[in-house]
């Protein structure tokens, strides 16, 4: 929990303070501000996706979700409340990263509504996707300890895939490829969208950073992991039903 | 019709069969234990009956609804107790029991619920720094916060000891009372003895005694065991007639029958050979 929301504020204080002074390219932009898009997708997937995959399982070993099943506590309920749980410690990463990113790198925030208007809904669909994979995630684990296992290295491979550690368009074809099927390419990408000059689009890989592109294929995640959660998830331990 | 009934239910898991052809009537209001030994399928029936196991066969009722389809008006007349729960620890007593009430319709007074089971010094404490019987207690104010119709306890006093048993059955004493109907499982005798209407013994998944705890206790004390030494061998007979049976024997001996004892089984014993005949 903890880890969830402090991990992305450590990993700019590091990241901001090795490569401060990089540009990136021939461009004017910071590698900070390129970095900054790329950590608050990655928050969606802290505090979304990781959060919900890790908590689910331990709340199904440790019995809480059998208690809750056994009560007439409606369902929808305990799923509003992990939405919730998320969505909280997603805006205080949020808030952290920007103020600590403007006043220490230098990062330029959106200067228009409608570019925080876009940052707005990039969260609320980046959210709803995340935890929605999150859940349907959580059915593979059967407790805390081993969907941290499962969990921590999905969230660290689609980091280094997916342009948040590195330049999207500096990696190799085939791996880029293998993002682009995921949200966190497109979470990242549509961030970039909203922090990053207009005419950086031109460096990215479709010389556009594809927002309405991103929002398809964020809702079209939605929906899918909704659906998967809709005919997978089990509240009882299997050995228990 | 009975809050509870149940005719010849099945439960296999895989190869094993853990409850086979099991019947089952609870009248509302009364009090029933559900004794046996460990894996003898007492927690298996009680989750299929509180909606949690799917069953493979037969009929189940449990107030008037199939647990295997349970619904929210069902589960706000029901309180469950669970066998072992190690969830909640971050919230204190107070938050846990002020949570679960807001599910129910009318539910208890929180302070009222928290004094029944004796934690009312314990309020502000948090779940995971209670002692296992304070904790089982919690268990219990959570399962009672509703005011159900029927409460489930599955072994709820394991692990306590004598004197926190004994709390727990004037609780338990008060509950009957306010009229709810209680199914308890349970390993002790004595608690079955001290609680129930009712008593109903499973063994490897099926019922080898329904009735009442007084019936059950006059059953032992009609059993008496004869030992004897004959022919240098340790000789033993149960029988509900000893004066008969060491009459007979008397005249197959000239003077003492030697090693005699004759030993009246106590209600635990009675218990264990119920358990016992039933294995293989």
């Amino acid at each position: 929990m903890v880890f969830s929301i402090l991990l992305p504020i450590f990993l700019l204080v590091i990241f901001g303070s090795v490569f401060n002074k990089t540009k990136l390219g021939n461009t004017n932009v910071s590698f900070a501000q390129y970095f900054v898009a790329g950590l608050l997708a990655s928050g969606l997937l802290y505090s979304a996706f990781q959060q919900v995959a890790i908590s689910i399982p331990e709340e199904r070993s440790n019995g809480t979700l059998k208690r809750l099943v056994g009560s007439p506590m409606p369902p929808s309920v305990y799923f509003a409340g992990k939405l919730a749980a998320s969505t909280f410690t997603y805006i205080f990463q949020a808030i952290a990263l920007l103020t600590i990113g403007h006043f220490s790198y230098g990062i330029h925030l959106p200067g228009s509504a409608t570019l925080w208007l876009d940052f707005v809904w990039i969260s609320v669909l980046g959210l709803a996707a995340s935890s929605l994979l999150g859940i349907a995630f959580s059915n593979f684990a059967k407790d805390g300890q081993a969907a941290s296992a499962l969990a921590a290295p999905v969230v660290l491979f689609f980091q280094f895939t997916s342009g948040v550690f590195f330049v999207y368009a500096n990696l190799p074809k085939w791996m880029q490829d293998i993002a682009a099927v995921f949200p966190l390419k497109w979470m990242a990408q549509a961030m970039r969208g909203v922090f990053l000059p207009k005419l950086f689009a031109s460096q990215e890989v479709g010389h556009s950073f594809e927002l309405p592109k991103a929002a398809v294929i964020l809702s079209v995640w939605t929906l899918a992991a909704a659906l998967l959660c809709r005919f997978t998830f089990h509240w009882l331990p299997k050995n228990e039903t | 019709m009975g809050a509870i009934d149940i005719k010849g239910l099945t439960r296999s898991y895989g190869d094993f069969v853990a409850v086979s052809d099991f019947d089952l009537t609870v009248v509302a209001g009364e009090c029933v234990a559900i004794l046996g030994p460990n894996g003898a399928g007492k927690t298996t029936v009680v989750e299929i009956l509180e909606g949690y196991r799917h069953r493979d066969g037969g009929e189940v009722s449990v107030l008037g609804l199939d647990p295997a389809h349970p619904n929210r008006q069902w589960r706000q007349k029901l309180g469950i107790v669970l066998q072992s729960a190690n969830d909640l620890n971050e919230l204190t007593v107070r938050e846990a029991v002020e949570h679960f009430a807001r599910y129910y319709p009318s539910p208890r007074d929180v302070d009222g619920a928290i004094e029944l089971v004796g934690l009312t010094e314990k309020a502000s404490t948090r779940a995971s720094n209670l002692s296992g019987g304070q904790r089982r207690r919690l268990d219990v104010a959570l399962g009672v916060i509703g005011r159900p119709a029927l409460l489930f306890l599955d072994e709820p006093t394991t692990g306590f000891d004598p004197e926190a048993r004994h709390i727990f059955w004037d609780l338990i004493d008060r509950l009957k009372h306010e009229g709810v109907t209680i199914v308890l499982t349970t390993h002790y005798l004595e608690e079955a003895d001290a609680l129930a209407d009712h008593v109903v013994v499973v063994t490897r998944g099926r019922k080898v005694a329904d009735t009442t705890p007084a019936d059950l206790g006059s059953r032992s004390k009609n059993l008496v065991s004869v030992r004897w030494l004959e022919d240098s061998e340790l000789k033993e007979q149960r029988t509900a007639e000893p004066t008969k049976f060491v009459r007979e024997l008397a005249a197959r001996f000239t003077g003492e029958i030697p090693g005699l004892e004759v030993v009246r089984t106590t209600l635990e014993e009675a218990y264990l050979e119920l358990v016992n005949v039933s294995e293989p």
